[in-house]
C-alpha cells in the first residue's frame, strides 16, 4: 500500500466511525483495520513525508494561531507598497503573554490557494515580516513562526523588488533581533524562502515536515534535468525532521499522529503548545542581549555536527 | 625541483614593489595601539604571502571568439584585457585567482587558511571525487579564495568566488571562508570586499548550504554592526543563495556589466509566469534601474573605484573644520 491509500483507506474509516448505528462487531473490524494501517505508517519513506507534508487537508497556519494563541490582531502589509497575503501573522497572547506569530499562508483550498500564492511570499511578505519582527523586539514580545512554504515566488515583479535583498534582509536583521524567536517547520520549508522566516533561537520540525534547500523538484531539476526523478532526489536530500535533527540543524521534533496531522490535529497542537512553554520557561531568565547572542552562535556553528 | 623550491624561485622572480603611495598608510598601521595584536592575528588567520601558480586558461590557448559579437582575438590579447572583449566590451569569465592577481597590489595578498575539512554531508555519490578533481583543475581549494591584501596601499580582507570551481556555489566550505573573512576583518578592522560569482546554495550539500545563507547573513551583519565597511561586487552570476544572503547586504554595492543578478533562474521565472521576460531583466544595468546597485563598473577599472571608496573610508586623517 502507498501512503496516499494509506491515508485515504484511514480518513475512509475516520468518517465511517462518525456515523451512528454501527454495530460492535465492524466497530471492532475496523479499530483493528486503522491499527494495522497505522503500523504500516511507521516506516515512511522521504518521498512518503513530502507527500504528507504537503497534504491538502494538514493543519495550515490559521489553524495553529486559532488553536494555540488567543486575541489574535491580524497586522496587514509592509508599509512600502502592498499587502502579501502569503504571509499571515499579528499579535496575539500565548498562555497570556504577548507575542508576535507570522508563518507562510498557504490556503485551504484552491481559492485560498489562488489568494495566497500557495504560500510563497513576494518581497513584500518578507518585508512584512521584517517589520512586524522588529516591533515585537520593540515590545518585548517573543516571536514565533510558522514555516510551510514551497519557496519564495519566482516572478518577475518579485525579482524587480528585490527578492535577494528582501531575504538576505530578513537573514541578517533576525540574526540580532533582541527578543526570542522560535520557529517551525510545520509543512513543507523550501529554500531561502522558508529560512527568510527561520533564523530562530530554537527550531522545531514537525514528524513528517520537510525541510530542504529546494523543493525535491527543482533538485532533481537541476542537478539531473528531470524533475520527474523526485522521489530520488527525497532519499538523496536528506530532507526528514529526523536527517536535520541528526545535523544538528534542528533542535527537536514534535511527534505527528500516524499517517499524519490531519487525522488528530488536537495532538500536534498541544505537542507544540508543550514544546513552546518548555521553551518559553528555558529562556525565561537570559537577557534580551544574551538572547541574540546565543541565535548568532547557533548559526555561526550550525554546520559543526555535519563536519568530518 | 620540489614545489617549495619552484615557489621559492618564483618568490625571489617576482618583484616585490609595492605601488603605495606615501599618504596613504596601510589599515593596520594606522592602528598603532593593538598593532602587534593585530600582526599576530594576521600571521595566525592567513598563510604565508601568496604566489600566483600558473593554471591552464579556462579560454583555451590559442584564439578567443567573443560570444557577443563575433570578433576573434589572440588569447594573450585577451588575458591583457581581462577578458572584457575590446569591440564590443562583453566581460567574458575570468578566473577567481585571475581576478585576485589584477587587484591586489603585487605581493600583499596572504590567503586566509582554510579551517573546513572535506565535508559530504549527504554523502552525495563522488562529491569528494568531483571536488579533488576541480582543485586540481582550478588551483583553487574551494569555491572562494579569501585573504588580506592591499589595494592601492590600502588594506583590506578581500574574498573573490569563482564560478569555475561548481558554478561557484556556496556550501560548507565557502559559507565558513566568507564568514571567516568577515570575523577576521572584524578582528583587525579592515574593510570586507567581496566579489560575487555563484549560481546559489550548493545542491549537493543540501540543507548545510541553505544554512550558509543564514550563518553569512548574520556574519555580515555582526561586522556591519560594529562599524565595519563592505563593499560587494556582483559579478556573473550572482543567484539563489548567494544573491539572498551576504551578497546584497553591503555597504556599497557594485556591479560588472551585463552580470545576471537575481534570486530565481530566469528560466525558472518565466516557466512560473508563462511569458517571455524582457530584454536586459536581471541583468546589472537592469538592477541599477530598480535601485539594487550603486554603480556599475568595468572591471579594468574596478581596482581605481575600489580605492577611491576606501579612500572615502578612511578614519585617519580628517582634517577639523
Amino acid at each position: 500500500m502507498t501512503i496516499r491509500e494509506i491515508d485515504e483507506r484511514m480518513t475512509a474509516l475516520e468518517e465511517e466511525k462518525r456515523q451512528d448505528g454501527l454495530t460492535e462487531a465492524r466497530a471492532h473490524e475496523m479499530e483493528q483495520e486503522y491499527a494495522a494501517l497505522c503500523r504500516a505508517c511507521d516506516s515512511v519513506t522521504a518521498h512518503d513525508n513530502v507527500f504528507l507534508a504537503r497534504h491538502r487537508r494538514r493543519p495550515k497556519i490559521d489553524d495553529y494561531i486559532n488553536a494555540l494563541f488567543t486575541d489574535f490582531f491580524v497586522q496587514r502589509g509592509d508599509l512600502l507598497s502592498k499587502e502579501d497575503q502569503s504571509i499571515f501573522g499579528g499579535i496575539a497572547l500565548f498562555h497570556g503573554i504577548p507575542v508576535t506569530v507570522l508563518g507562510h499562508r498557504k490556503g485551504k483550498n484552491i481559492n485560498e490557494n489562488m489568494k495566497y500564492n500557495f504560500g510563497m511570499p513576494e518581497p513584500e511578505g518578507y518585508r512584512k515580516a521584517l517589520r512586524m519582527m522588529k516591533q515585537a523586539e520593540k515590545f518585548g514580545r517573543p516571536i514565533i513562526t510558522f514555516i510551510d512554504t514551497p519557496g519564495a515566488y519566482p516572478g518577475l515583479e518579485a525579482e524587480e523588488h528585490g527578492q535577494s535583498n528582501a531575504i538576505a534582509r530578513n537573514l541578517a536583521e533576525m540574526s540580532a533581533l533582541k527578543t526570542p524567536i522560535f520557529s517551525i517547520v510545520t509543512g513543507e520549508g523550501s529554500s531561502g524562502g522558508a529560512l527568510a522566516i527561520g533564523v530562530a533561537n530554537k527550531v522545531y520540525m514537525l514528524e513528517h515536515a520537510v525541510y530542504s534547500v529546494l523543493s525535491p523538484e527543482g533538485f532533481a531539476s537541476i542537478l539531473w534535468k528531470d524533475s520527474t526523478r523526485a522521489a530520488e532526489a527525497c532519499d538523496l536530500m536528506k530532507l526528514t525532521a529526523q536527517d536535520l535533527y541528526r545535523f544538528g540543524v534542528i533542535d527537536g521534533i514534535i511527534p505527528e499522529p500516524a499517517c499524519g496531522a490531519h487525522h488528530n490535529p488536537a495532538a500536534v497542537y498541544k505537542a507544540i503548545d508543550r514544546m513552546l512553554v518548555r521553551e518559553f520557561n528555558a529562556m525565561k531568565r537570559m537577557s534580551p542581549t544574551d538572547i541574540a547572542k546565543a541565535r548568532y552562535e547557533k548559526f555561526r556553528n550550525i554546520d559543526r555536527l555535519a563536519r568530518k | 625541483m620540489s614545489l617549495l623550491d619552484k615557489i621559492k624561485k618564483k618568490k625571489a622572480a617576482a618583484p616585490v614593489q609595492r605601488e603605495v603611495p606615501a599618504s596613504q598608510g596601510s589599515g593596520l598601521n594606522v592602528l598603532s595601539q593593538a598593532a602587534e595584536d593585530m600582526t599576530e592575528v594576521l600571521n595566525r588567520a592567513t598563510e604565508a604571502p601568496f604566489v600566483y601558480k600558473k593554471g591552464p586558461d579556462p579560454h583555451g590557448s590559442d584564439m578567443f571568439t567573443c560570444t557577443e559579437c563575433g570578433s576573434q582575438y589572440v588569447i594573450t590579447e585577451m588575458r591583457k584585457a581581462l577578458y572584457i572583449c575590446p569591440n564590443c566590451g562583453k566581460h567574458h569569465k575570468i578566473s577567481a585567482r585571475r581576478r585576485m592577481r589584477n587587484l591586489v597590489d603585487p605581493g600583499t595578498f596572504r590567503k586566509l587558511k582554510a579551517v573546513m575539512g572535506d565535508v559530504n554531508p549527504l554523502d552525495y555519490p563522488d562529491y569528494e571525487a568531483k571536488i579533488a578533481e576541480l582543485r586540481e583543475k582550478t588551483g583553487m581549494n574551494e569555491g572562494v579564495l579569501a585573504g588580506v591584501g592591499e589595494i592601492e596601499g590600502q588594506k583590506a580582507v578581500i574574498a573573490v568566488m569563482g564560478s569555475e570551481f561548481l558554478m561557484g556555489s556556496m556550501g560548507m566550505a565557502v559559507g565558513e571562508m566568507i564568514t571567516t573573512s568577515f570575523e577576521v576583518a572584524e578582528k583587525l578592522k579592515l574593510p570586507v570586499i567581496i566579489f560575487t560569482a555563484s549560481g546559489g546554495a550548493r545542491m549537493q550539500e543540501g540543507i548545510l548550504s541553505l544554512m550558509q545563507m543564514a550563518k553569512t547573513s548574520a556574519a555580515a551583519k555582526h561586522f556591519s554592526e560594529n562599524g565595519g565597511l563592505y563593499i560587494a561586487v556582483l559579478t556573473h552570476p550572482t543567484t539563489g543563495g548567494v544573491s539572498a544572503s551576504f551578497a546584497t547586504l553591503a555597504d556599497i554595492t557594485i556591479a560588472e556589466p551585463g552580470a545576471l543578478i537575481g534570486f530565481a533562474g530566469p528560466r525558472v521565472i518565466e516557466q512560473t509566469i508563462g511569458q517571455k521576460l524582457p530584454e536586459g531583466f536581471q541583468r546589472a544595468e537592469y538592477l541599477e534601474d530598480h535601485g539594487f546597485v550603486d554603480e556599475i563598473v568595468r572591471r579594468d577599472e574596478i581596482r581605481g573605484k575600489l580605492s577611491q571608496i576606501l579612500r572615502l573610508h578612511q578614519k585617519k586623517r580628517r582634517p577639523t573644520l
